[in-house]
């Protein structure tokens, strides 16, 4: 009998991995995509590794399919961006054994930068791009990836999305199907993209394209469910879901290879149902292929660009039925915030405190931007809070940087802030670059990385160690300090910062999350000491609350302990009691 | 069986549990031979924000999410996240709220004030089960285990026996807490002796 298990999506692609007889597995951590690879590790006859970064995950994918054996990267759209240069190339060589990009879109931006839609990426790089609707078709549909990639000799994105990576639902698992590995031959047209080869694998990947948009009419992933004709729909993704809750008689043609688009099948389709809308998170990628076919069809005129859809969106726009939503007033919003016991809120008290501004990165620190903190001024992408800063002295001045710094995380350094500081380095800056070191990749749940000891598959591993690669570059001033010694970082902050020269404060403190990381000691209030003046509220710690009088009271159950709110009272109102 | 689909809706403050929670109704669905979608949030909306988990069982489901006016039950970790999502509820289904009170960011740095009597208010407009579970929760020794006291009075309202719950609790939850969360999970389902 078939084995049936709920399963998170990106656990099913894991497996849909396994089951196709995957060897190796790269990637950067990144919601929504972060569990396919911690639940690739299950499989030991799967090499999986954590990479510095996507672009270098995508690589090792690469090598291991030009070597023979079928191999997978994953990783988050905007991860996408810094692995687009492998992947526009590769493209042109295609594979030897089978290639898939797992890409995590993120609508509704739950946990990122930006909103873009990873479809368009793929039409730019000519690759073929399948996206699944649940968590079956997202174990099976990465299985049929792998055999697509070997049969067109060409790399796959399968497209995910948060609702889908996040959702859970039941699978029937099956057993791996063990492969033996594709011999490999040397092929310099092929594998060596230099122009005059590279002329000639444009010619194919163009022949490639036709070629699947052909065939993708018979392919059992694009299905016609014909329904009531009056109205049909064109979907895919977890938005085909929305539409079945929604209409669940209207026509519907589900697309599972939504790049090349199967113009037949869409044609047949459209000539079979009398209202045509296109039903698509994010871009007009389908609609504006099909409307330029001279199909008449409905599409962004009235379904949003931004965010996730809904089936009440349908009922909304198609149906012109009333939904009914009555929000109650006066609830004050909870937006994400540093955990009690953060060591990012002691540098950045104290940053607010010598009002420095800071360059930012990506990770939980991005949070100082907000209120009471307000610290960071601005965020972009991995590792860009070391490089603007740069570009800002180079624009004004050193001494316009006086009052800044860069702020990043020990994995976005890891990960391409490394890049930003030889730069540094190299063309002579004086600024001063904060790397907050909490031994973690935090914001997407505690990933080791090249400086933390650890591998992905749970192994010892060496420690690139920050302060010494620092050292290496031939920076001058490298500080390590303990994130919570407010004084003694005050201190070096105040010096480094008045420097002309470049210089790096290593801010260490183990994020308080980590199960390794527990402080002995929790942190309570005396009432009959607090004389209400709430200095201790400024660092904004969540386990702090003021009574109605005034006075403060630290919730037991949240306090980690950090003792920072004690470093803030000048009255002794706040002591040391055992956990 | 139930022949509709039934919506369950769990929300909270990240870090509150509501993963576990929604894996244990996720268990109890399957078990009992529903075809069920879960929907969770991941990373940084997780760090203390607010934090919504949507659990959909019935003969066959389509969509992963809760949509407004669609839950049968919400189960309200903290009293505010109760307020901000009871427009979700249907006019005849219930919630169950856990009287912990979290102040948001907003709230400790003034820009705004916790609500007054918030489940006073709700419970003119809907059925309202409350608990304070933390209490009970240190009564047993483990702050950790309230969401499972608050589960257990949620299940009340289900069709699931107590036995099914206990087995699928057993599954679920790491080994070493099994025991602790059983008590809870009857601590909420069965009251104070």
């Amino acid at each position: 009998m078939s084995k049936k298990k709920i399963m998170l999506g990106n656990e099913a692609i894991a497996r849909g991995a396994y089951e196709a007889g995957v060897k190796v597995s790269a990637a950067y951590p990144g919601t929504p995509s972060t569990e396919i690879s911690e639940n690739m590790v299950q499989y030991p006859e799967i090499y999986a590794e954590w990479s510095p970064n996507e672009k270098v995950a995508m690589e090792v994918a690469i090598g291991a399919s030009i070597s023979g054996v079928r191999a997978m990267a994953s990783m988050k759209h905007v991860g996408v961006n810094v692995a687009s240069d492998p992947l526009y190339t590769i493209s042109y060589s295609g594979v030897n054994g089978g290639l898939v990009l797992v890409a995590a879109d993120d609508p509704g931006l739950y946990s990122s930068q930006n909103e873009q839609d990873t479809r368009c990426v793929a039409r730019a790089a000519m690759v073929p791009v399948l996206e699944p609707s649940d968590s079956q078709e997202a174990k099976d549909f990465v299985k049929y990836a792998f055999e697509l990639s070997e049969q067109y000799d060409t790399p796959i994105i399968v497209r995910t999305t948060t609702r889908l990576s996040h959702s859970q639902g039941p699978v029937t698992l099956e057993e791996r199907q063990e492969r033996e590995d594709i011999p490999y031959e040397r092929n310099i047209t092929k594998y060596v993209m230099m122009p005059a080869m590279a002329k000639g694998r444009h010619l194919y990947v163009e022949e490639r394209l036709e070629k699947m948009a052909e065939e993708g009419a018979s392919m059992a992933i694009n299905r016609i469910e014909m329904g009531d004709p009056k109205v049909g729909f064109i979907t895919s993704g977890i938005a085909y879901q929305y539409v079945k809750e929604a209409c669940p008689e209207a026509s519907v043609l589900k697309l599972g290879l939504v790049h090349p688009l199967p113009r037949k099948l869409i044609e047949e389709f459209a000539k079979k149902v009398e209202t045509l809308y296109i039903f698509e998170e994010l871009e007009p990628v389908f609609e504006e292929q099909i409307k330029s076919w001279g199909i008449s069809c409905i599409g962004k005129e009235i379904f949003t660009r931004q965010g996730e859809y809904s089936a009440n969106l349908i009922r909304r726009a198609v149906l012109r039925q009333e939904v009914k939503t009555n929000p109650a007033a006066g609830v004050p919003a909870r937006p994400p915030i540093l955990c009690p016991g953060c060591p990012h809120r002691s540098v950045y008290s104290i940053l607010k405190k010598l009002k420095i501004h800071a360059a930012g990165d990506i990770g939980c620190y991005t949070l100082g931007a907000v209120a009471p903190l307000s610290v960071v001024d601005t965020t972009v992408c991995m590792g860009a809070s070391i490089s603007t800063l740069h570009g800002m002295e180079k624009a004004k001045g050193k001494e316009y940087i006086k009052n800044w710094v860069a702020v990043i995380g020990d994995s976005t350094f890891m990960h391409t802030g490394v890049n930003s500081l030889m730069n540094m380095v190299y063309n002579k800056a004086t600024g001063t670059v904060m790397i907050l070191d909490n031994s973690t990749t935090g914001m997407t749940g505690h990933q080791d990385h090249a400086a933390t000891g650890k591998t992905l598959m749970g192994e010892e591993a060496p420690i690139i160690n920050i302060y010494h690669l620092c050292k290496a570059m031939g920076i001058k001033n490298v500080v390590e300090v303990n994130a919570f010694e407010v004084e003694e970082l005050e201190r070096i902050i105040k010096e480094e910062v008045a420097k002309d020269e470049l210089s790096v404060i290593i801010a260490k403190a183990p994020c308080v999350l980590l199960k390794s990381n527990v402080f002995p000691t929790k942190c309570k209030e005396i009432p009959e000491k607090c004389v209400k003046c709430g200095a201790c509220l400024r660092p904004g710690c969540p386990a702090l609350t003021k009574t109605p009088e005034g006075k403060i009271t630290i919730d037991q159950t949240m306090c980690n302990g950090c003792g920072l709110c004690r470093e803030y009272c000048k009255f002794g109102a706040i002591e040391e009691v055992e956990a | 069986m139930e022949t509709q689909t039934k919506n369950i809706m769990i929300v909270g403050v990240g870090g509150q549990g509501t993963l576990l929670t929604s894996r244990i109704l996720g268990g109890i669905t399957q078990e009992a031979g529903y075809d069920v979608k879960l929907s969770e949030v991941h990373g940084m909306a997780q760090r203390g924000g607010s934090v919504v988990t949507f659990v959909r069982y019935g003969k066959k489901v389509a969509e992963p999410i809760v949509e407004e006016g669609q839950a049968d039950i919400l189960i309200a970790f903290e009293m505010l996240e109760a307020k901000r999502y009871a427009h979700f509820l249907k006019e005849e289904g219930a919630m169950v709220v856990n009287l912990w009170r979290i102040d948001p960011i907003t709230v400790v740095t003034g820009a705004a004030e916790y609500p007054e009597n918030i489940v006073e208010e709700l419970e003119k407009e809907h059925k309202v089960y409350k608990i304070d579970a933390m209490k009970e929760a240190l009564s047993l020794g483990n702050s950790k285990v309230f969401n499972i006291i608050v589960l257990g009075m949620a299940a009340r309202h289900m069709e699931f026996s107590k036995e099914t719950w206990l087995r699928v609790i057993e599954n679920t939850v790491p080994p070493k807490t099994v025991e602790i969360n059983k008590k809870a999970f009857l601590l909420g389902f069965e009251g104070r002796e």
